[in-house]
């Protein structure tokens, strides 16, 4: 059989997408392992938490065990172009901005993935646990995990039916316990990479004083106001807070204080009580309807609107014609957060997301 | 160019990957493998041993040195066995720099940013370390390094100057024996890294002039894991490895009986079917430049058109990422390199390229093309079939993710 169908392989040399290559290797496919190196700071590029030279060197054992070539594809200029510009932007916005999701969107599933076509691969797989299927008009579906512990559609409803079409998650059929014996099994490395809610780029640095080199106008301290307009004292830059904080208010009250928002066109920080804190509705920017077809009328829907956040119930009402949604959740949300992404599932189907604005 | 029309070209059935990259490695020529396999488990014994099993290791441990001697118009004296032309390279450079400091006081280097880096980063080592200075020399940008050059910065405080016989990266062959004449003139020792000649070029090192040059076997079908160094006598080194007194006490340790073996028979199959292997080599290699240069567009041979390795082609192509270039070759059945190995992904243009005056949007998209004297005129036609598109693939690929 010299025909044998090609799949590429990202590659991290952590135990997911290890196992992806070696189940996709015994369903008989033609494997080849890729790996991308992402984009830091001069003299920091070896701790890039994606490609540090130990992930590189384990993702190569990975790939020699396995016997399935393995190429590294450079992505540095393009991921300052869009992940790090967006990232910048974001803050600049006053947002706090989930830089995994346009890594995801812009570098993994279209700098990567028209590599691996331009290699002659029909498919793309990644470690991620999500599950694919059809649905009757042939329009490919993505779906939780069955692991919901481990499920990570939520940074994956960025993608389109063209880049579904090219997709395969063969982890997001397990539960992570097999995924590791999976990988003794074969030999692999079991560990996972370290879970770290670090950007890759930051290599290790505090984001903040990444954005005090590239946006200095981010940390310019100004005033705190309450809902009412009232000055109660000086934060020390916006980017310093996110929506919910607590810690690092320093305005006396009785009672404790939260950011409720942040207003970057005159350096505001808004503060109040518990009570004043979130609300039960939210809009999007541009929505991605995996199905690539918007939905016109309201439906109901289980939201999630931040990677690690609990799915919460709530009727979802495209507007503009399905170019954006507004969002009505049936009890209080403490924590929206204008930059992350609001992603709707019906039962185990994610039906598109969009970012909080 | 549309994604789908990348992925229809490099459909058609896989040949078996065919190797263009001699100037890496070689396959060990089974004549090789022949006259070293009763080494490892026949004739076993320590040449350094009084009994019979260290006499009969002694015998072609001393046999094989003869050979080599013989080659390179050399005494057996002469010969240092090591573990790789790197080791070669670093013995050469630290022992002499060293030797001459303690004998003479000089504690200058003379080299240039075209070398190898087992020459380069032995004389940086040197220097921030312990105490030298290394005055670089300014090759030519077909990376030629000018004899009158060399005799305009050698001197009395000089400890050394090494210059290599023939380019790995760009294939350019220095006028070694003019060099070594200006050197001798002024009573340097010149030490030449001649790893990449080796396969192709004349190795007698008394109508050459030079005083110490390095060897690895396997780039001309020898195995990997042994090499040589050509120490005229007279000339000083201290030894960077101590220990036992093997190799006139400058590379102690037991010596790899079967890989020196080996060592000696490639080199001398080398020699025999040195003038065939060459016109071989040259007519693929002249076809491969006149196509390229002609059929792609924005593209540049690198180092010089008449005298370079008889086996060696390297082009930069402008706006090409060298290491995707690579990679789709691969993928498509060719294996060649960009000239230095980068395999993390992490595009820095080569010090080499650069050093010859390149632009970073041409240096990145490096591709040298070595063949071989398995290599056949159909494997090149094959070759040459797909790189022009390949090369545009790159490119399109490439300004797709600027």
């Amino acid at each position: 059989m010299a025909d044998k169908t090609k799949v590429v392989v990202a590659m991290s040399g952590g135990v997911d997408s290890s196992v992806a290559a070696a189940l996709l290797k015994e369903q008989g496919y033609d494997v080849i392992g890729m790996m991308l190196r992402l984009w830091s700071e001069t003299g920091r590029e070896d701790s890039n938490r994606c490609c540090t030279p130990e992930s590189m060197a384990l993702a190569r054992r990975v790939a020699a065990k396995l016997e399935i070539p393995f190429y590294v594809v450079d992505a540095k200029d393009a991921f300052r172009k869009t992940v790090v510009e967006m990232f910048l932007e974001g803050y600049a916005r006053g947002e706090t901005p989930n830089p995994c999701l346009e890594c995801n969107r812009s570098i993994r599933w279209t700098l990567l993935l028209e590599h691996a076509l331009a290699l002659g691969a029909e498919f793309m797989a990644t470690g991620h646990y999500a599950r694919l299927d059809h649905d009757p008009q042939g329009r490919v579906r993505l779906l939780r995990a069955v692991d919901r512990s481990k499920d990570q559609s939520y940074v994956l409803h960025v993608l389109n039916q063209k880049q579904l079409q090219r997709a395969l998650f063969p982890v997001g059929a397990h539960l992570k316990p097999e995924i590791r014996r999976i990988a003794e099994e074969h030999g692999l490395p079991s560990a996972s990479r370290q879970e770290s809610q670090d950007l890759c780029f930051l290599a290790g640095e505090d984001y903040r004083d990444f954005l005090r080199r590239h946006r200095p106008e981010m940390l310019v301290p100004g005033p705190i106001v309450d809902l009412n307009g009232n000055v109660h004292g000086q934060h020390d830059g916006l980017a310093n807070y996110t929506i919910g904080q607590r810690k690092g208010i320093r305005v006396s009250s009785g009672v404790p204080l939260y950011a409720l928002r942040k207003v970057s066109g005159n350096n505001q920080l808004v503060i109040g009580t518990r009570a004043e804190l979130g609300g039960d509705y939210l809009v999007t920017g541009a929505v991605n309807w995996v199905s690539g077809t918007p939905r016109s009328d309201p439906f109901r829907a289980e939201v999630k609107t931040r990677y690690t956040a609990i799915e919460q119930s709530a009727t979802v009402t495209p507007i503009e014609g399905g170019l954006r949604v507004h969002i009505k959740f049936d009890e209080n949300q403490r924590d929206l957060t204008p930059g992350q992404a609001a992603v709707f599932y019906v039962d185990d189907a994610v039906i598109g997301g969009g970012i909080i604005q | 160019m549309s994604v789908c029309a990348c992925y229809n070209f490099l459909t058609p059935t896989m040949p078996e990957t065919m190797y263009l990259d001699y100037a890496a490695t070689t396959p060990t020529d089974p004549r090789v493998v022949e006259a070293m396999t009763p080494y490892f488990s026949e004739t076993f014994g320590n040449p350094s041993s009084v009994h019979h099993y260290g006499q009969s290791a002694e015998r072609a441990l001393e046999a094989a040195r003869e050979t080599v001697a013989r080659i390179l118009n050399s005494s057996p004296e002469e010969i240092v066995f090591t573990s790789c032309g790197t080791e070669s390279d670093n013995l050469a450079i630290r022992g002499a720099a060293l030797a001459a400091r303690a004998n003479k006081g000089t504690r200058v280097i003379v080299t240039s940013r075209t070398e190898h880096h087992a020459v380069s980063k032995t004389a940086e080592q040197l220097a921030a370390l312990h105490g030298f200075e290394v005055r670089w020399l300014q090759a030519e940008p077909d990376g030629t390094v000018v004899p009158a050059r060399v005799g305009d910065v050698i001197g009395d405080d000089c400890a050394l100057a090494s210059v290599m016989y023939a380019n790995n990266e760009i294939g350019t062959i220095n006028p070694i024996a003019e060099i070594a004449a200006v050197c001798r003139a002024k009573g340097v020792t010149l030490h030449s890294d001649a790893v990449q000649a080796a396969a192709y070029l004349p190795l007698d090192v008394n109508a050459l002039g030079i005083d110490i040059m390095s060897l690895g076997a396997h780039k001309f079908h020898g195995p990997k894991g042994v090499g040589a160094l050509y120490v005229r006598r007279g000339t000083h080194l201290t030894p960077a490895q101590t220990g036992g007194s093997q190799e006139s006490g400058l590379r102690a340790g037991t010596q790899n009986v079967p890989l020196i073996v080996g060592f000696a028979r490639a080199l001398e199959l080398a020699q025999e079917e040195r003038t065939r292997r060459a016109s071989h080599a040259t007519t693929l290699r002249d076809h491969i430049i006149g196509f390229v240069l002609e059929q792609i567009p924005e593209s540049r041979l690198t180092g010089s058109p008449d005298r370079r390795l008889p086996n060696h082609a390297s082009f930069v192509f402008k706006d090409v990422d060298g290491n995707l270039l690579l990679t789709l070759l691969d993928a498509s059945g060719f294996a060649c390199s960009s000239g230095s190995a980068c395999k993390t992904g992490n595009p820095e243009p080569s010090e080499v390229l650069t050093s010859i005056g390149l632009a970073r949007e041409w240096s990145l998209g490096s591709l040298r093309v070595t063949v071989g004297k398995d290599t056949t005129a159909s494997d090149v036609e094959a070759f040459l079939a797909v790189l022009p598109g390949t090369v545009q693939k790159a490119r399109s690929l490439r300004s797709g993710a600027g």
